[in-house]
């Protein structure tokens, strides 16, 4: 056991090391806000590492990428974070990350050559067209229809938290193609420009006052059969295995005790170490942290050695989501009658506590309830069987519709 | 990045969980929790020797196989998922790595080379009263290589040859090797919650005690040793935590209650998604706290005190929750559950309560971000 690099990683790390030393931009203002970035300063420096092989680094060459390893590309994503650029990657991290690899997947040749250099360089942007208000955790109750009209298909319904639709440029929809079957029965993928006509994208207002997701509105929106991702009727294969790769993460952060050494930061400027329940609370923080770290770094060994990861990332986001939640309001409570006060210029740590207060509920829904997480731990990693179902046969027009 | 066990500390572990599958029955840790009589499995105890485990981190110029403390962290994951009764912890995480902390060479030749060939079985006597552990607490004290207090409970305190005892020497707390077949000594089993490991009541009246470390070190090495203990012991609960999740996910898929599998109810599935999760967090903590106590690393007691807070709390967490999934039958002498349940307490307090910990873990944070 030990923290190194082998030879070979550490071969690459020091040639990261020094592109990334000539090449990166300096005095990046980084934003603890995900959504605040300078698309065209992002798109610059995702271009340039297109070039010498450092973007989609696993994709091979003639799709824009570096043709290397799971590794390296892990190794130049602590790099980039030690040279203070990582934000830079903010646009494109659902596009690179689910969005163009669900799409590549599952098409031809021609159209994986027509789409992947220019999405691994940056110049188009992928977004995720999955949730509507009808169908969140349960994607397959989607609503959104598409209907054949001679070589085309015509797209009506509405999509929700979709992330970064007004800077994408293409998108990935799921829709319904046949109402009268079981609603996994019934479901075609396509890809869709977000300029077609008919597409009208609203921002959606945050609790946090941030507005990082949008309502996408489809008005007869036509899309050539060629731009068909899936079989017809037999995209839910195709969707899950998106959100298969939507949900596994190599988490972790790489500081010792991660955020909670924030809540510990707060504590000892308000000379408030002594507190005997805040100690209690703080150590198993930092022992929850820790063990997400460490998990994290259990699963870069497996890819170390050429091996997959086992199922241990599944654990991530519901931990780090609900550790926030707990030590931001802890954090709220030390600061008393003042922990009210939500301005940068006066609260403790520019209010990065009140700040996240407000985002923690957030947290766990994006990307995975709680609730979903847990299923999908319990079914997929402990092998516990699926809960018992009204809407597997019946058609999905027949099946019981609320709000 | 290498954070996990190598192919061959693997295999030991494999063959560790067979050799205790068919040793460290069931069967044969309820004939030691069944008998008031018997304090731990002598013939499971001989056999754990034969297979060299007892010295696999003692080096082989004190006769053990020095293999390290990885291959030991395997060997304890194996011997807390069995809940093997025998005096495993008490012998090597506690009395051999005493010695080998502050034990003089002379010290070291005497009694490592008897622990590694199985012949003795040692103890670690620190607690006395109710309430952590402080110099403070310390009310045995020695008068001229006389030993003169009361210890309890002793872990395999009734068993053991010989101990590691914390007493006062001039008020000053320091260590002491004493020989339990000595004079002056009496011992009295004492019930707890976990008879499959026994425990003891030390009465020592003027018996002969060997000083073990410098005089006034006491509480530093009891520190140092819990340290080291707390990884080891990771283990053995990372262990038991495992086996718990096992046992719940059998019982949710063999029985059936209004129609259908419970483990298909949500209630069920996410309780267990709870355990897996605690137990994914408690055995990334020990892999950290193995590669500090393997390097001996300055992180170790930052590393220890993680390792026991995620541990102790995975095994807590599976081992009640193990009974609930089991319903009514999860509260019987005759199904397992609580036979875990009692060594998930064992566990957590044989060195020192998680709440102890916890402050122990930020005072070390205090010292860090001073530094």
């Amino acid at each position: 056991m030990d923290f190194e690099d082998t030879p070979e990683e550490a071969a690459y790390r020091l040639k990261a090391r020094k592109w990334l030393e000539e090449n990166a931009p300096k005095n990046i203002a980084d934003s603890s806000d995900d959504e605040i970035f300078d698309l065209q300063a992002c798109k610059a420096w995702q271009a340039k590492k297109s070039d010498a092989g450092y973007a989609k680094i696993t994709w091979p060459k003639e799709w824009g990428g570096g043709a290397g390893t799971t590794i390296q590309s892990v190794i130049f994503s602590q790099e980039e974070a030690r040279a203070g650029v990582s934000s830079l990657n903010r646009p494109f991290a659902i596009s690179l990350g689910i969005s163009l690899p669900s799409v590549l997947a599952n098409v031809n040749e021609e159209t994986q050559l027509r789409f992947a250099k220019p999405g691994a360089r940056g110049e188009e942007i992928w977004c995720q067209l999955f949730s509507e208000p009808s169908g969140g955790s349960d994607v397959a109750g989607i609503r959104t229809r598409a209907v054949k009209d001679g070589d085309d298909w015509i797209i009506n319904g509405q999509k929700i938290w979709t992330s970064g639709a007004h800077y994408c440029d293409y998108g990935i929809i799921i829709t319904r193609t046949n109402p009268d079957v079981p609603k996994h029965a019934g479901l075609t993928m396509f890809w869709v420009s977000m300029k077609t006509p008919g597409i009208e994208i609203r921002p959606i207002h945050q609790m946090s006052g941030a507005s990082g997701f949008n309502e996408v509105f489809f008005t007869d929106v036509r899309v050539n059969d060629s731009q068909r991702v899936s079989e017809v009727n037999d995209g839910w294969a195709a969707s899950i295995r998106t959100l298969m790769v939507e949900r596994a993460s190599v988490g972790g952060g790489d500081t010792p005790g991660g955020s909670s050494m924030n809540v510990y930061k707060l504590a000892h400027e308000l000379g408030m170490l002594d507190d005997r329940a805040l100690r209690e609370k703080l150590a198993d923080w930092y022992a929850t942290s820790e063990g997400l770290r460490f998990t994290g770094m259990r699963m870069l060994t497996a890819l170390s050695r050429g091996q997959i990861p086992g199922p241990e990332g599944s654990i991530t986001k519901i931990v780090l989501a609900n550790l926030e939640q707990d030590m931001t309001l802890q954090a709220l409570e030390l600061q008393d009658q003042f922990g009210l006060i939500n301005d940068s210029r006066i609260s403790p740590l520019t209010a990065l506590f009140q700040q996240s207060v407000l985002g923690a509920p957030g947290m766990r829904i994006a990307g995975g309830t709680d609730e979903i997480l847990r299923n999908v731990i319990a079914e997929r990693v402990l092998g516990l069987p699926g809960d018992v179902r009204v809407d597997k046969t019946l058609p999905f027009n027949q099946l019981p519709k609320g709000v | 990045m290498n954070l996990d066990f190598s192919d061959e500390q693997k295999q030991l572990k494999d063959e560790a969980r067979k050799f205790l599958d068919n040793e460290s029955t069931i069967a044969r840790v309820r004939s030691v929790l069944n008998d008031e009589k018997k304090s731990f499995d002598e013939e499971l105890w001989k056999s754990i020797g034969a297979q060299g485990w007892l010295g696999a981190a003692i080096p082989e110029e004190y006769g053990g196989l020095g293999l390290g403390y990885l291959e030991l962290c395997c060997i304890a994951e194996e011997i807390g998922r069995a809940i093997a009764p025998a005096p495993f912890a008490s012998t090597i995480y506690f009395f051999a790595e005493a010695l080998l902390l502050a034990g003089s060479d002379a010290q070291k030749k005497k009694y490592l080379p008897q622990i590694a060939s199985g012949e003795l079985i040692g103890c670690f006597a620190a607690s006395e009263a109710p309430g952590a552990l402080t110099a403070a607490s310390i009310g045995a004290k020695v008068e001229g290589e006389k030993l003169t207090g009361e210890k309890l409970p002793v872990v395999d305190g009734d068993i053991a040859q010989a101990a590691i005892v914390l007493a006062n020497d001039g008020g000053k707390p320091t260590l002491f090797i004493v020989d339990l077949s000595g004079a002056g000594v009496l011992r009295e089993t004492l019930n707890t919650i976990d008879p499959t490991r026994s425990a003891a009541k030390l009465t020592f009246s003027a018996a002969s005690a060997e000083r073990l470390g410098s005089a006034g070190e006491g509480v530093e090495l009891v520190e140092r040793i819990l340290d080291r203990a707390a990884v080891l012991i990771a283990f053995e609960q990372v262990g038991g935590a495992d086996r718990c999740l096992q046992m719940a996910r059998e019982y949710a898929l063999a029985r059936y209650a209004f129609g259908r599998q419970i483990g298909s109810y949500q209630a069920i599935k996410h309780r267990l998604a709870d355990m897996y999760i605690k137990n994914v967090l408690a055995r990334s903590n020990a892999y950290y706290g193995a590669w500090a106590l393997n390097t001996n690393a300055p992180e170790l007691p930052i590393a220890a005190a993680g390792a026991r807070i995620s541990a102790s709390e995975a095994y807590w967490y599976a081992a009640k929750e193990n009974i609930q999934t089991h319903g009514g039958m999860g509260f019987t002498w005759e199904v397992d559950c609580h036979l875990y349940f009692r060594r998930s307490r064992q566990l957590a307090l044989i060195a020192g309560a998680p709440r102890v910990w916890k402050d122990r873990l930020v005072s070390q944070l205090e010292r860090r971000n001073a530094a």
